[in-house]
C-alpha cells in the first residue's frame, strides 16, 4: 500500500470535502442488521459505508478435535475471509497473510469481552465474511462480530466497537476508505469496550507524529462510540422492534 | 420492580444489591451479560435474555435423545453444548456389571428420555438421573424444539400456557427446561399443538398472549368480543404491559422448577398413558 501523499486537493478539496462528499470528521454511513443468518447461533450483516460484512457466530459447542480443548474455558476459533468478489479484481479465494493477520487480530480483539471460562471444554467459532470491501473493513467485521456473539447468547463482559481514523493528504481524518488508505498516509484502526473503556485492537499502518497520534486516536474512539451506539439499537431493536430506542419500563 | 432493555456491558444498577442471573458485579456497578431485559427489584438484579444456548442447571428437568453408550454409561443430547451422562448403575441398579447386563435392554440409541440434571459444574459434564415420579423413557410423541430462553413463557404462570395449550388441542405436553418439548396427540391435535407453540415463541413479548393463542386454538377467551376493544384501550403503553406478564411468567419458569415439575409429573400420572408403564418399568428396578 503507497503512502506517499497523493494529488492533496484530490482527496480533501478546498472546502474540506472528501472524494465521497464526506467532512474529515464524519463516519460513512452504517446499518447494522442483527440475526440475518437461519444457520448460526447467531449473526449480524454491517454495512460500513460500501463494506457490506456478513458475521456468523457457532458455539458453544462441541471441539474437535477433542484434544485442542481447554479444560477450564472454551476456545473462541476465527476467521476473517474476503470473498472473492469482494474487490475489484477477483481475490483468490486461499487465506491470505493479511487475511490470517486479520483472523488473529480480531481473535484478540473480541476475546476479552467474552466470558469464555463459562463454557469450559467447548468452542467459539466466529466467521466474518467480507462481501463488498471498501477499507476498514476489520473494524466493521468485529463490530459485526460483536453483534453475531451478543445475538447468539453468550456472556459477554461488554461489547467491542471498532473504528479506524487515518491521515490523508496531511490532515487528521475520520473513518478511512479505500481510496484514501491506498493514497493516504497512516490508517489506524482501534476497538474499544465502550463500557469498560478498554482498548482491544490498536493497528497503525504508515506514520503519525504525537499530535497526529493523540487526535486520530481520540476520533477513532468517538467512531467506536457512535458505532456502540448503532450495535445496541440493532441488538435491542432485534427483540423488541422499536429500533431500540434506550427505554426504562417502570412497573 | 424497574425493568430495562440492556445489551453485554451496560450498567444495570448501582449499589448493594445483590447479582443473580446473568449480570456480573464491577466495583458497586452491577453489569449485564446478555442481550435482554433487566429487573430490578430493591435488593436482587437480574437479567431475562432473549436468547441463548441451553446451559444446564442441577434440577432442571430435560428431554434428552440417547445418542451413544459405553460399558457403563449412555450419553445424552440435551440439546445443549455439553452432553448428559446416565449411569448405568443408576438404571440397573448398584449391582450393575456389564457382563451380566447389557445397557440395550433398557435404553437404546435414539430413545427420548425424560430426566433430571442431578450434577452440573465446571469441571464436568452433566449426570443425569430417571429415577423418579414422570421420569423415563419416553416412548411417543412430536418432539419440537424451541428457544430455552422461551421455556418460561411456553410454561406459563403456574402452568397456564401449557394446560391452555393442552386442553385447547386435547393433547399432552412435556416441556424441557432444555427447549426440548414433546407433544402427545392426534396428527391433527399434535399440528395445532405445533402451531401454539411456534406462536408462544414468536410472540412472547406480547401482553395477551394467553389470549391470542386460545383464540388461536378457537377457544373461548375471559373475555367476550364485545369487550375486547375497550379492554385494549385500557391496557397501559405496551412495555408496561409487557412488563406485568413477564414479571410473573418468568418467575415461574426460572425460580420455581420444582413446582413446574410437580406439575407436569402429575398431569402425566393422571392420563392412562404407555409412558406410565414404560416409566413403572424403569423405575421398579431401583
Amino acid at each position: 500500500m503507497g503512502k506517499q501523499g497523493g494529488d492533496s486537493s484530490r482527496l480533501i478539496s478546498e472546502q474540506g470535502l472528501r472524494l465521497d462528499g464526506r467532512r474529515i470528521d464524519e463516519l460513512r454511513p452504517i446499518k447494522i442488521e442483527v440475526g440475518t443468518l437461519k444457520n448460526a447461533d447467531g449473526s449480524a450483516f454491517i454495512q460500513f459505508g460500501k463494506n457490506k460484512i456478513m458475521a456468523a457466530v457457532y458455539g458453544p459447542k462441541e471441539v474437535h478435535p477433542k484434544h485442542s480443548a481447554l479444560p477450564n474455558r472454551s476456545v473462541l476459533r476465527c476467521r476473517y475471509h474476503m470473498s472473492p468478489f469482494s474487490t475489484e479484481e477477483r481475490k483468490n479465494p486461499a487465506p491470505s497473510r493479511r487475511e490470517i493477520e486479520i483472523s488473529k487480530v480480531m481473535r484478540e480483539a473480541l476475546e476479552p469481552a467474552l466470558m469464555l471460562e463459562d463454557y469450559p471444554r467447548t468452542a467459539i467459532d466466529v466467521f466474518v465474511e467480507v462481501l463488498q470491501s471498501d477499507g476498514g473493513s476489520r473494524c466493521a467485521g468485529i463490530s459485526a462480530a460483536s453483534v453475531a456473539l451478543a445475538d447468539a447468547g453468550i456472556n459477554m463482559r461488554d461489547l467491542v466497537s471498532a473504528c479506524a481514523a487515518g491521515k490523508v493528504a496531511g490532515q487528521v481524518v475520520m473513518d478511512v476508505d479505500d481510496t484514501e488508505d491506498k493514497e493516504g498516509q497512516a490508517d489506524m484502526p482501534v476497538a474499544l469496550m465502550p463500557m469498560t473503556n478498554q482498548i482491544t485492537l490498536l493497528q497503525l499502518d504508515g506514520q503519525l507524529n504525537d499530535e497526529e497520534f493523540s487526535k486520530a486516536f481520540s476520533w477513532a474512539l468517538d467512531g467506536c462510540k457512535r458505532v456502540y451506539q448503532l450495535q445496541r439499537e440493532a441488538l435491542v431493536g432485534k427483540y423488541f422492534g422499536t429500533n431500540g430506542k434506550t427505554e426504562e419500563l417502570s412497573q | 420492580m424497574k425493568r430495562k432493555y440492556v445489551v453485554p456491558g451496560e450498567v444495570v444498577a448501582r449499589g448493594n444489591l445483590r447479582a443473580d442471573l446473568n449480570v456480573i458485579r464491577s466495583g458497586d456497578r452491577i453489569i449485564s451479560t446478555r442481550v435482554g431485559m433487566a429487573e430490578i427489584s430493591h435488593d436482587v438484579v437480574r437479567v431475562v435474555p432473549f436468547s441463548g444456548p441451553y446451559i444446564p442447571r442441577v434440577d432442571d428437568l430435560v428431554v434428552a435423545k440417547i445418542i451413544d453408550y459405553s460399558a457403563f454409561a449412555w450419553e445424552a443430547d440435551m440439546n445443549s453444548c455439553f452432553f448428559g451422562i446416565l449411569p448405568a448403575q443408576s438404571v440397573f441398579g448398584r449391582d450393575y456389571s456389564p457382563a451380566k447386563d447389557s445397557l440395550t435392554d433398557r435404553l437404546e440409541v435414539g430413545d427420548m428420555i425424560a430426566a433430571k440434571v442431578i450434577a452440573f459444574d465446571r469441571t464436568r459434564d452433566p449426570l443425569l438421573s430417571i429415577s423418579g415420579p414422570g421420569l423415563g423413557r419416553i416412548p411417543r410423541g412430536q418432539v419440537i424444539k424451541i428457544s430455552p430462553a422461551k421455556v418460561a413463557r411456553l410454561i406459563g404462570k403456574k402452568g397456564s400456557m401449557i394446560k391452555t395449550i393442552e386442553s385447547g388441542t386435547r393433547s399432552r405436553m412435556l416441556i424441557g427446561q432444555n427447549g426440548v418439548v414433546v407433544i402427545v396427540g392426534s396428527p391433527e391435535d399434535t399440528l395445532r399443538a405445533i402451531k401454539a407453540v411456534d406462536l408462544v415463541e414468536e410472540e412472547a413479548h406480547s401482553a395477551d398472549l394467553t389470549e391470542r393463542v386460545q383464540r388461536f386454538l378457537g377457544m373461548p377467551t375471559e373475555t367476550t368480543p364485545s369487550e375486547q376493544p375497550q379492554q385494549q384501550e385500557a391496557e397501559v403503553t405496551p412495555a408496561s404491559s409487557v412488563a406485568t406478564v413477564t414479571q410473573s411468567e418468568e418467575q415461574t419458569g426460572s425460580g420455581k422448577v420444582s413446582d413446574v415439575e410437580s406439575t407436569q409429573s402429575e398431569e402425566l400420572n393422571e392420563a392412562p398413558m404407555a409412558a406410565q408403564t414404560d416409566d413403572a418399568l424403569i423405575n421398579d428396578s431401583q
